[in-house]
Parts: structure tokens; C-alpha cells; sequence
């Protein structure tokens, strides 16, 4: 393959000042192209096959031997400059553009975006969790038993004499009979039927007895659970409601453990500040008996004692029920109000509020308590 | 029980200093919840008795005006003299020589009414003479306050009359019967103090010649004790003395007649209810005994009441003339003319008495007392006590008593280890204050036979205990006298436990499962009403319909329990619709209660002993179902329109998917099947099944209930019986294959009565186990694919655990999965 001769009008596309204007010629192009389909442009006419630097290049081949090496290294540079320049207006270039696209697709992220309806569990639900949680962990059982019990259950076995006054105390839901023949009153039956031995339990110690009789001692265990009284609906009454109750049935089992535990309860419920404190109080099924009373630290209007259960040893009437020698095993039972807990502790004035069940209300406490 | 600090600190010396506070300290301390203190209002300034000295009747004036002049005491006359004040007066109840309460010039009486020097009726009037009200003791105000010769003019009367009196409002737990006395206070407010005590019924008993009334007690069961005094000649016109009307208002009790009044202050100050029957009245000789049936009694409020045999009775040959223990009869009820009055003081068994209480519901201060059992030991005193007040108070004589004595009196002595109070409280107690704490409430305690300390202390509980029966009675006597503040507080360590059982992290999982699906949770009240079901459309047949009914509802239209879930959940969902929230997403989680066909009467089980296996089973029997349910209902939209475009309404599909979520959180494959059941609608809904059984239904409710409710439309509702649903297995890991899959399409046309899961169990079974998954992603109903045919489109993942498949492979899968389908539901591969 030949090249023409050099001449003077003609510089050889290889001498220095030849590649030099072809040179600057690239890089002037590179820096003025404005984007990238213009930067491909200017590669495709300098830095492409057919640009003036590719030519000198395969123009090396035709000179004379002694002139390859420094044509060579002349038109090398200029090619790595060039190619350089490319790089980094491209960098450049794709920057911009990347920048540009985000601009562009940015939205206002404070636009609502609920589609789904937001759910939470009942309050009551929340605080039974958080209480079984509590006793959990320190190695107690959740207990469960029937809502609707025998008299024997719920009454007799619990130390409720037939006509003691205490029976009367708690005023029962008693259910018609005959159970589930009809779903109308009974006719001739004033009070709505026969006696059939069956209530809606007043508490849900029944389950406490279920426990002892069905395993040994040691038992921890606590029992929520609905429970219900003939108390008209108002602002701090609920004919249905939830308790939580405790038993402990155990050796050498005192009023110290009964008080520590509550302690503990109440510090995990209320804070590191609270503690109980007991008063002498009666129940059927417990001997010594005790009123509770919490200190809520950040009781409304200052922190102060809320009255918050009842407890005691569990008598030993009720551990000869359920098979337990008194001299053998001693336990302590305690049970509160899981509403009342809420209302004093979350500040819901209206008992109404948690039987209803507005979602609006529910809603408001989320999914911890 | 209204508790005078007065009257209190007439039976009791309580440390000096010892205020309103310190005593409703002490009484919480020892187990008495005080529900109110009620002070008597302060009378500030110069309040003196006095005596009245002249009278002088002013006429002519519209009303009785009195000008009298009264000794007030040395230093209280006039500018400081000791002569007499002249004072008006409007009242007409006084004599010369009576003793008066007079309110000084200066002086406030309750209520901010000053006191001053003013000229009426010209007169100076220097003073106010006071009436009961006027000095905020009392209510009555029909005259002024007379008082007898109980102190020299010039006194301050507060103490006298009670003016600085409070009283306390205490609620007395069904154990302290003996609470409901003063006298039981009083030893009590002793103990708390740890003074000494006097027991004002520790007096000893006039000797009396037999002669009360001849009385035969028929009922020595009902009747442990009935002690007759008889007194006569009392002037009937006579009435209760200041101090005694003041001492029953405050007890809450109103003044009715001297002899009535002075039964009911016994009452209260011992504890002892006594009844007086006007002797003149009575027909022959007292019977007690039970009623006959059909027997009946007007008692002293008018009513008639008609006996059953339980109730026990007073009568005399005219019949039943007191209904024992709970109110009198109108037949020999003291009257203005009476001037001969039988008292009882009896002994009623409690049991008996809180059945006729409850049974004529008539709660009286009797009742209550007699059923938890009074001091049979009292009753002689008692009866005594008042028939002295009446002849103090109403002249005659007492003729003389009677006393029938059964087995009221003979208490059984506790064997107390002395270890027992540490074990039971857990803090050490000394002997000797057990001994002490023992004793003050009424107890003899004996401590071995030598005079040694024995290890068990034998102690006999006063006639006024009968809760005290075990050493744990007695426990809590000392504990709570030496106060349960002084009781450490430890935490004990109970045995490593096993957590939740599987069935409450399933009733968790599903709840927090639905909550971040978005539903809320609700917990409805479980009384429904036949209306419900009917609202429900179920038929006249449905099992749902047999509810155990209640036999005091509160509301008579929901009388039953829930058989279903279902009511009080779209009850709660149209609450919220009638407060203005539109989409409603709610679940509950609760029992059912499901009658048994011939459950068993439960029966008698023992309460000394664990009752055998099968006394126990039949007590569960006896039981209705009370299976655990989940329901949801799904109202308005489930996704919300916005501005990301429309919104979607919930249906039977959002149903079907919270199935599918149940089944995700219990682990347990629900399959569901076309079904039609009520309140569902009939082509939209779904039966849910474990295997083949039968657990719950899910879609959309029928129209027609929806429309009768007044529900959103196409409301969609849930309901499965969470105790239905097997244990969760415990997973086994799957084998993740690292090769690629193959995904291939495939649609298949089949008859529009085809169901999905037929086919896709068809494509599955004769994919083998090449075929990873099936998942149905269209479809097509149209021109296509012609009437009464639907086109099913389906995307398969074909993968080998061991290999990368190859195109023929995955092809050949495919083959024999449509090949499966075309022979069981008789599909045909689409085009």
C-alpha cells in the first residue's frame, strides 16, 4: 500500500502539527457537545475510524522507518488525550442527564397513601396479652375454662355457702331450663324456669378450681377471661367484663409471696414506682382475705392509691374441694378488673367506650398498650 | 352500718386525741372499707344550756309569740352578768323550768346564721332558744330542743347534744355479722388501739320471775333461741328522749315510738334485732314454727305476703303474726294506745332468714343482721336492755321473761399450731401476741395444760364469731390486728413454665394477623334475641336456633346466648355506620355456646373432698358446648378509593382470603367447597374444610339479609370454629431445588360449572412432582370460548429438585397435567 509524497501544501497527516490541529479540533468538539447523542457524534468523527487521527495512524505504516517511532508516539498521545476527553465529558454528560431524570420523576411524598384500612386489636385483648406476658416470664401458665359454669364451679366449690349472703353479692346471670329445648321464655315458670345448677360465671376463679383439680401443685397459673354480673350498662358498670386471676398453690406459700408477686405485677403494669398495699377485707374462697390497693404514679391528677383487686389464701375449704391437704399446701389467689385496670390506667372515663366497640376508639390505642 | 363517734366513745375509751381521722384509719386498717364520713355541721361562738327562767305569751299577734326570759350561766346574762336573757321565741313545746340550748349573740349556727342583740316585737330578743335542725343535729324542727335537767345553765351543750358528732359510713363484709353493732365496733376499735375493753352486754342479768309470754318453739332448727320480757303499764303517750332520737338518726334510722325506738337502739348499740309486740294484741300463747303453705301475713309496711313452708314464723292462735327475723305483722304492731309490750329477742338460723329476705325481698335491718348470724348469747341481755329503756322512758314495770334455749350457744375449740400464723402470713408472731390479739377479739385461749407454751394453742371463739371455725380464721384475726403493712413482700420462684399452649399462640397469630390485614378486633356483648336469628334468615330448623336461654336477662329481647358470632358483630358494624365510619373490617374472637342433646342436671357434688371422675364428668356434661369461634365481617371498601384511582368493595373473594389467612396462621389447609347456608348468600358462598369436616363458611351474605340489616351492600362475613381446626404439625423443611425453573403458560376451556380448584388439584395430581406450582391468573367467559364455557389460564413452574430440565421435559409435564385435567373435569387446552 502507498501514500502520496508529502508535500508543503499538503502537511502528511502525520507530522506533529498535522496531528496536533487534528488534535485540537477533537477536543474543541468534545467539549462543546451538549449531550450525549452529540458527544457520540463527535466520538464517531474523531475518535472513530475514518476521523484524522485513526488516518495518521495507519499513515505510520507508509513512513519511512526512521520517522515511525517518533510519528508514533506523536499520534499516540494525541489519541489518548482525545479518548480521555471522551471519558470524562461522557461522565459528565451521564451525570447531568441522571440528575435531570430524578428531577424529573420527583412527587409529592406527602400525599395520603392509605388504601388499606388500618386494624388493632381490642384494647381489652392488648392489656390480657401484656398481662399474660408478665406472668410468663416468670415461668406462670395461662389457665382457660368456660364462660357459662356450674353453680358447683363457680359457687360451691369456692367456699360460697347456699344461702350464704356472699352468694348474693355477686349477682349471677342463672340460666333457664331446659337448656336449649326452646328458645323462648318457658311458660309457668315466674322466674324463667326451673333451676338448672348452671350460671354465667361471676369470676373466672372457676378456673382456678379447673386447674387444681386437674394437676398437681406446684401450680402458677392465671386465669383472664370474660366474666359477668347483672350490672346495667353505664359509665363504670358492664354486665360482661374481663378479670384476670391468679393462683399459686405450692409449699410454704404466705401473704409475703402473695404480696411480692402482686408488687412485681403492679411495678410491670404501673412502673418502677408503684407497689400495693393490703386491707383486710372477705372473700368466700380466701382466708386471710385483702382488698388491693396499686400506687399509680401517674394516676390523673396526681399520683396516689387506686383501689385494683382482691386477694388472699386461698382458704382451705376450697383446697378440700379440690383434693389438697390445707396442711400441706398453701397458695395465695388474686384477681382484678381488666376494664378497670384500663380505665384508671389509660384514662377512659366512660366504660361504654370499651363494650361498644367504635372502631375509632379501638383504633386509637394500636396494637400496644 | 352508720357508726356514731359518739356512741362509739360511750362504749369504748379510745386514746385521748384519738379524732374522726385516726378512727377511719384504724378502722380500713382492720378490715372496715369506710364509704363516707358525715360530720355534724360546727355551730361557731358562745352556744350555752340554759334554763328557762319566765315565759310571757305576747297576744295579738298572727302567731304564738313567745318573750321569755332564760338563765344562761354565770357571766352569760347581759353585759356580762349573771342575770337572765330575754329572748323570742316562736316556739310553744317549753315550760319553765326547762333546759334549752340557747345560741348567744355572736354566735354562727350551721348554715352561716348570725346570731345578734335585735328588738322584736318590742323586745330586746339577746339570744336564739335553738330547735334540732337550727343546730344541725337533726331534722326536726317541730319546736325547739328540750332537753331534761342534764346540765347547769351556761354549759357548752356540743358534747351534750351531739353537736360535734361524726358519723361514719362503713361497709361491713357478710363474715362480721357481729360488726353491725356498736358493741362490735367498739371491740374492735379496742383492739386497733390496743386499749382495754369493757363488753357493755358483759353486765350481769336482772334475775326476772318466768312470764315473759308462754311460747313453744315448734322449730328448734330455724329457732336456737327466743327470750320473751314482758312490760306494763307504760304511758303511751310517752316518746323517746332527745339523746336516744338523736343517737338512731344517726344510725339512719327513723323515730317512730318509744317502744319501737328503743328495740332498734338496742339493735344497733348491741347487735341484737328485737321485735315488741303489743301484748293486748296477741291471741293466746306464741308458736313458733314453719309456715304452712298458703299461709299469709300482712306485715308492718301493708303488704301482704303469702308463706311458703320455709319461711319460719311467729304466731299465736290467730295465726302468723311475725315474719321471724325479717319484719313483723300489722296485727300486734305497737300502737298509740299500747300500754303492754312483749320484746323477743331470738336466735334465727341465717340460712333460713336469707331465704325469706330474698325470697319476699324484704331486706331489713333485721334481715341483714340475722343472716349473718347474731350473739345467740346476747339475746337475754338484749331483751333486758330494753325493756328497762322503756320503763325509764315510759314508766311500768317489767312483769317478767322467758328464755328458750336450743343449740344456738355451743362452739367447737380451734386447735391452733403456733406455727401457723408464720406459715400462713410469712412473718414470724410471738406467742404471746397471738395470745393477745386472740383475746381481744373475744376468744379464751389456753396454751397447754401446765402453764408450759404448748405447740398448739386451744382457742374457743366468742359466741359473736361463728366464721371462726380453722387456724386460717384465726390467722387472720392476728394478721390483720397487727396489720398487713407489717407482712414482707418476696417474690416466690415458681417452676420453669411451659409458655403459652399452642391453641393461645393460635388465637394470637390469627388476631395479629387480621389486625395487619386491617381489621379491628370487637368484643361483643353475647345475649341475642330470636329477632337476630330471624334478621339472619335462618330457618325454623337451623341448629343455631337451639340457645341456651337465661333466666334473668337483663333485656327480655336478648334472652339467649350466641349460638353464632354473627349478631353481635354486624351489630357493632351498624353502631359504627349509624357514628358516620363507612368501611368497617372487624373480627371477634370469642365462645359460643352450643346446648348439648340430653346434657345431664349437674349434680350434687361434695365440697370436703375432690369429687370422683365421674361426679366430674357429669358436671362437664352438664355443660353446654362453648367451642371458640373467629368472625369477621367485611362492610364497605376494603381498598379505598383515592388519588391512585378507584377503590374495591369488599366481597365474597376478601372473604375467601382471610380464610386463607386463618389457614396460613393455624398451619393447617382450609379447603373450601361451594355451600349454601344461611346468612350467606347461596351462590356466594363458601364452606371452609379440614379434610371433609366441616368447620366454617366464608362470602358474601345474602341480599336479602343485607338489605333487612340495612348492611352495605355486598357485605362479606366469616365465621369458623377455632377449636375445630387440628393442632398445627410441626414443619418439615421443604427441599429448595437450586436449578431454574421452566414457567410455561397454559389455558384450558371447561364447562362454566367447573370449579377452579377441581381443576387446578386435576393439573396438579398430573403434573407430578416435576410441576412446582400451579397458580390460576385468568378468567375468560365470552364469544371465544362459546356459551356456558369459561376459559382457565394458568401459570405452571416446572423445576427438577437434582437437574436443570430441558424443553421436551418441562413440555411433558405439561402434557400430563392438561392430559389429567381433560379426563376429570373434562378440559380442553386452548388454542
Amino acid at each position: 500500500m502507498s501514500t502520496p509524497a508529502a508535500t508543503s501544501d499538503h502537511p502528511s497527516p502525520t507530522d506533529a502539527a498535522g496531528v496536533e490541529a487534528a488534535a485540537v479540533t477533537a477536543l474543541a468538539a468534545i467539549a462543546a457537545a451538549p449531550d450525549l447523542d452529540a458527544l457520540k457524534a463527535a466520538r464517531l468523527a474523531h475518535a472513530g475510524d475514518r476521523s484524522p487521527l485513526a488516518m495518521a495512524n495507519r499513515a505510520i505504516a507508509d513512513l519511512p522507518k526512521a520517522d515511525k517511532a517518533s510519528a508514533g508516539r506523536g499520534i499516540g498521545q494525541a489519541r489518548s488525550r482525545v479518548n480521555a476527553a471522551l471519558g470524562a465529558r461522557e461522565a459528565e454528560l451521564v451525570a447531568e442527564r441522571d440528575s435531570r431524570v430524578l428531577a424529573d420523576e420527583a412527587v409529592d411524598v406527602t400525599l395520603p397513601y392509605d388504601r388499606q384500612p388500618a386494624g388493632s386489636p381490642h384494647p381489652i385483648s392488648t392489656m390480657r396479652s401484656r398481662i399474660g406476658d408478665v406472668f410468663i416470664a416468670m415461668g406462670w401458665e395461662i389457665a382457660e375454662g368456660p364462660e357459662l359454669e356450674t353453680e358447683w364451679f363457680n359457687f360451691d366449690a369456692l367456699n360460697f355457702a347456699k344461702d350464704h349472703p356472699a352468694r348474693a353479692m355477686q349477682d349471677s346471670f342463672y340460666v333457664a331450663g331446659p337448656v336449649g329445648a326452646t328458645s323462648s321464655a318457658p311458660s309457668g315458670y315466674p322466674d324463667g324456669g326451673p333451676d338448672t345448677g348452671l350460671v354465667l360465671r361471676t369470676h373466672t376463679s372457676p378456673v382456678q378450681v379447673r386447674s387444681m383439680l386437674e394437676r398437681q401443685p406446684p401450680l402458677y397459673v392465671i386465669c383472664p377471661g370474660r366474666v359477668y354480673r347483672t350490672d346495667e350498662l353505664d359509665a363504670t358498670h358492664t354486665p360482661v367484663f374481663h378479670q384476670v386471676e391468679g393462683l399459686a398453690i405450692d409449699r410454704h406459700l404466705s401473704m409475703a409471696h402473695l404480696k411480692g408477686t402482686l408488687d412485681h405485677f403492679a411495678r410491670a403494669m404501673f412502673g418502677a414506682q408503684s407497689r400495693t398495699r393490703l386491707r383486710p377485707s372477705y372473700f368466700p374462697f380466701t382466708e386471710p382475705s385483702a382488698e388491693m390497693d396499686v400506687y399509680f404514679p401517674d394516676k390523673k391528677g396526681g399520683a396516689g392509691w387506686v383501689e385494683w383487686g382482691g386477694c388472699g389464701m386461698v382458704d382451705p375449704n376450697v383446697l378440700l374441694a379440690c383434693g389438697l391437704d390445707p396442711d400441706e399446701w398453701s397458695g395465695f389467689a388474686f384477681g382484678m378488673g381488666i376494664e378497670r385496670t384500663l380505665q384508671f390506667r389509660n384514662q377512659i372515663p366512660d366504660m361504654r367506650d370499651l363494650v361498644e366497640g367504635d372502631v375509632r376508639f379501638t383504633a386509637a390505642f394500636g396494637s400496644e398498650i | 352500718m352508720h357508726l356514731s363517734t359518739h356512741w362509739l366513745a360511750d362504749t369504748v375509751g379510745l386514746p385521748a386525741g384519738t379524732g374522726t381521722e385516726e378512727l377511719t384509719a384504724a378502722l380500713l386498717r382492720v378490715g372496715f372499707e369506710v364509704e363516707g364520713v358525715h360530720a355534724v355541721p360546727a355551730t361557731e361562738g358562745p352556744l350555752v344550756v340554759g334554763t328557762v327562767s319566765t315565759i310571757q305569751e305576747l297576744t295579738g299577734l298572727k302567731k304564738p309569740i313567745r318573750f321569755c326570759t332564760v338563765d344562761v350561766g354565770p357571766g352569760n346574762g347581759p353585759h356580762g352578768s349573771d342575770d337572765p336573757r330575754g329572748i323570742i321565741c316562736g316556739a310553744t313545746n317549753f315550760d319553765v323550768g326547762d333546759t334549752v340550748v340557747v345560741a348567744l349573740p355572736g354566735a354562727v349556727l350551721p348554715g352561716g346564721f348570725e346570731i345578734a342583740s335585735r328588738t322584736t316585737y318590742g323586745h330586746i330578743s339577746d339570744g336564739m332558744i335553738c330547735s334540732v335542725r337550727e343546730l344541725g343535729i337533726g331534722t326536726e324542727h317541730d319546736g325547739i330542743l328540750v332537753l331534761g335537767p342534764i346540765a347547769p345553765p351556761g354549759t357548752d351543750p356540743r358534747q351534750l347534744i351531739g353537736a360535734d358528732d361524726a358519723v361514719i359510713e362503713l361497709a361491713i363484709t357478710p363474715d362480721r355479722g357481729y360488726a353491725l353493732s356498736v358493741r362490735g365496733l367498739a371491740r374492735e376499735m379496742a383492739a386497733a388501739f390496743d386499749v382495754p375493753f369493757t363488753d357493755p352486754a358483759g353486765r350481769p342479768l336482772a334475775e326476772r320471775p318466768a312470764g315473759g309470754w308462754p311460747v313453744t318453739i315448734d322449730d328448734p332448727v330455724g329457732c336456737g333461741r327466743f327470750v320473751t320480757v314482758r312490760v306494763e303499764g307504760i304511758d303511751p303517750s310517752a316518746s323517746s328522749p332527745f339523746w336516744l332520737r338523736r343517737r338512731l338518726s344517726a344510725a339512719g334510722i327513723r323515730s317512730i315510738s318509744l317502744a319501737v325506738d328503743v328495740t332498734n337502739y338496742v339493735m344497733v348499740d348491741l347487735g341484737q334485732p328485737l321485735h315488741a309486740f303489743d301484748a293486748g294484741r296477741l291471741t293466746g300463747p306464741i308458736t313458733v314454727r314453719r309456715a304452712a303453705g298458703g299461709e299469709s301475713l300482712v306485715t308492718l309496711d301493708g303488704a301482704k305476703r303469702t308463706l311458703v313452708a320455709d319461711d319460719i314464723v311467729v304466731t299465736d292462735e290467730s295465726g302468723p303474726i311475725s315474719l321471724a327475723g325479717v319484719m313483723g305483722g300489722e296485727s300486734t304492731e305497737i300502737s298509740s294506745t299500747t300500754s303492754t309490750v312483749v320484746i323477743e329477742a331470738a336466735y334465727w338460723d341465717p340460712t333460713a332468714i336469707a331465704r325469706t329476705a330474698r325470697r319476699h325481698r324484704l331486706p331489713s335491718e333485721a334481715s341483714r343482721r340475722f343472716e349473718r348470724a347474731v350473739d345467740p348469747a346476747v339475746a337475754a341481755v338484749a331483751a333486758e336492755a330494753a325493756a328497762e329503756l322503756l320503763v325509764r322512758y315510759g314508766g311500768g314495770s317489767i312483769v317478767g321473761r322467758s328464755d328458750f334455749l336450743g343449740d344456738a350457744l355451743p362452739r367447737n375449740d380451734i386447735g391452733l399450731p403456733l406455727g401457723e400464723p408464720e406459715r400462713l402470713a410469712g412473718r414470724p408472731y410471738d406467742p404471746a401476741t397471738v395470745s393477745r390479739r386472740l383475746q381481744q377479739v373475744g376468744c379464751t385461749v389456753r396454751a397447754g395444760t401446765d402453764g408450759r407454751v404448748a405447740d398448739v394453742l386451744t382457742v374457743t371463739p366468742p359466741s359473736w364469731r361463728p366464721d371462726l371455725t380453722r387456724p386460717a380464721d384465726l390467722v387472720e384475726e392476728v394478721a390483720r390486728l397487727e396489720g398487713y403493712d407489717s407482712i414482707p413482700s418476696v417474690l416466690p420462684q415458681a417452676p420453669a413454665g411451659r409458655g403459652l399452649t399452642p391453641g393461645q399462640r393460635r388465637e394470637r397469630l390469627i388476631a395479629a394477623d387480621l389486625t395487619s390485614a386491617g381489621l379491628t378486633e370487637v368484643l361483643s356483648f353475647p345475649f341475642i334475641g330470636e329477632a337476630d336469628l330471624d334478621g339472619l334468615g335462618l330457618g325454623s330448623d337451623d341448629v343455631r336456633r337451639r340457645a341456651v336461654a337465661l333466666r334473668n336477662p337483663l333485656d327480655a329481647d336478648r334472652r339467649l346466648m350466641r349460638t353464632t358470632l354473627l349478631p353481635g358483630l354486624l351489630d357493632t358494624v351498624l353502631r359504627n355506620i349509624s357514628r358516620g365510619t363507612r368501611d368497617l373490617l372487624v373480627f371477634e374472637i370469642g365462645s359460643v355456646f352450643l346446648p348439648r342433646t340430653n346434657a345431664p342436671r349437674p349434680p350434687d357434688a361434695p365440697i370436703d373432698r375432690k369429687p370422683d371422675a365421674a361426679t366430674l364428668a357429669t358436671l362437664d356434661a352438664a355443660l353446654p358446648n362453648q367451642p371458640v369461634h373467629l368472625a369477621v365481617v367485611l362492610a364497605g371498601a376494603v381498598d379505598r378509593a383515592g388519588w391512585w384511582g378507584p377503590g374495591r368493595g369488599a366481597g365474597w373473594a376478601e372473604a375467601v382470603e382471610i380464610v386463607r389467612r386463618v389457614g396460613r396462621m393455624a398451619g393447617t389447609e382450609l379447603r373450601l367447597v361451594a355451600a349454601d347456608q344461611a346468612p350467606w348468600h347461596p351462590g356466594r358462598c363458601a364452606g371452609i374444610r379440614v379434610g371433609d369436616w366441616p368447620v366454617g363458611y366464608a362470602g358474601e351474605l345474602a341480599p336479602a339479609v343485607i338489605e333487612r340489616l340495612g348492611l352495605p351492600p355486598r357485605t362479606a362475613a366469616v365465621e369458623i370454629d377455632l377449636d375445630a381446626l387440628p393442632d398445627r404439625r410441626t414443619p418439615v423443611a421443604p427441599v429448595i431445588s437450586p436449578y431454574p425453573p421452566v414457567h410455561l403458560d397454559v389455558a384450558v376451556v371447561v364447562d362454566t360449572g367447573v370449579r377452579a380448584a377441581d381443576v387446578t388439584q386435576a393439573l396438579r395430581d398430573g403434573g407430578g412432582e416435576l410441576l412446582e406450582s400451579v397458580r390460576l391468573f385468568d378468567v375468560y367467559q365470552g364469544d371465544q370460548v362459546g356459551a356456558g364455557r369459561k376459559s382457565l389460564a394458568f401459570a405452571l413452574i416446572v423445576r427438577a429438585p437434582d437437574r436443570t430440565l430441558t424443553a421436551a421435559d418441562a413440555t411433558a409435564v405439561r402434557d400430563a397435567a392438561v392430559a389429567a385435567a381433560a379426563d376429570r373435569v373434562g378440559a380442553i387446552l386452548r388454542g
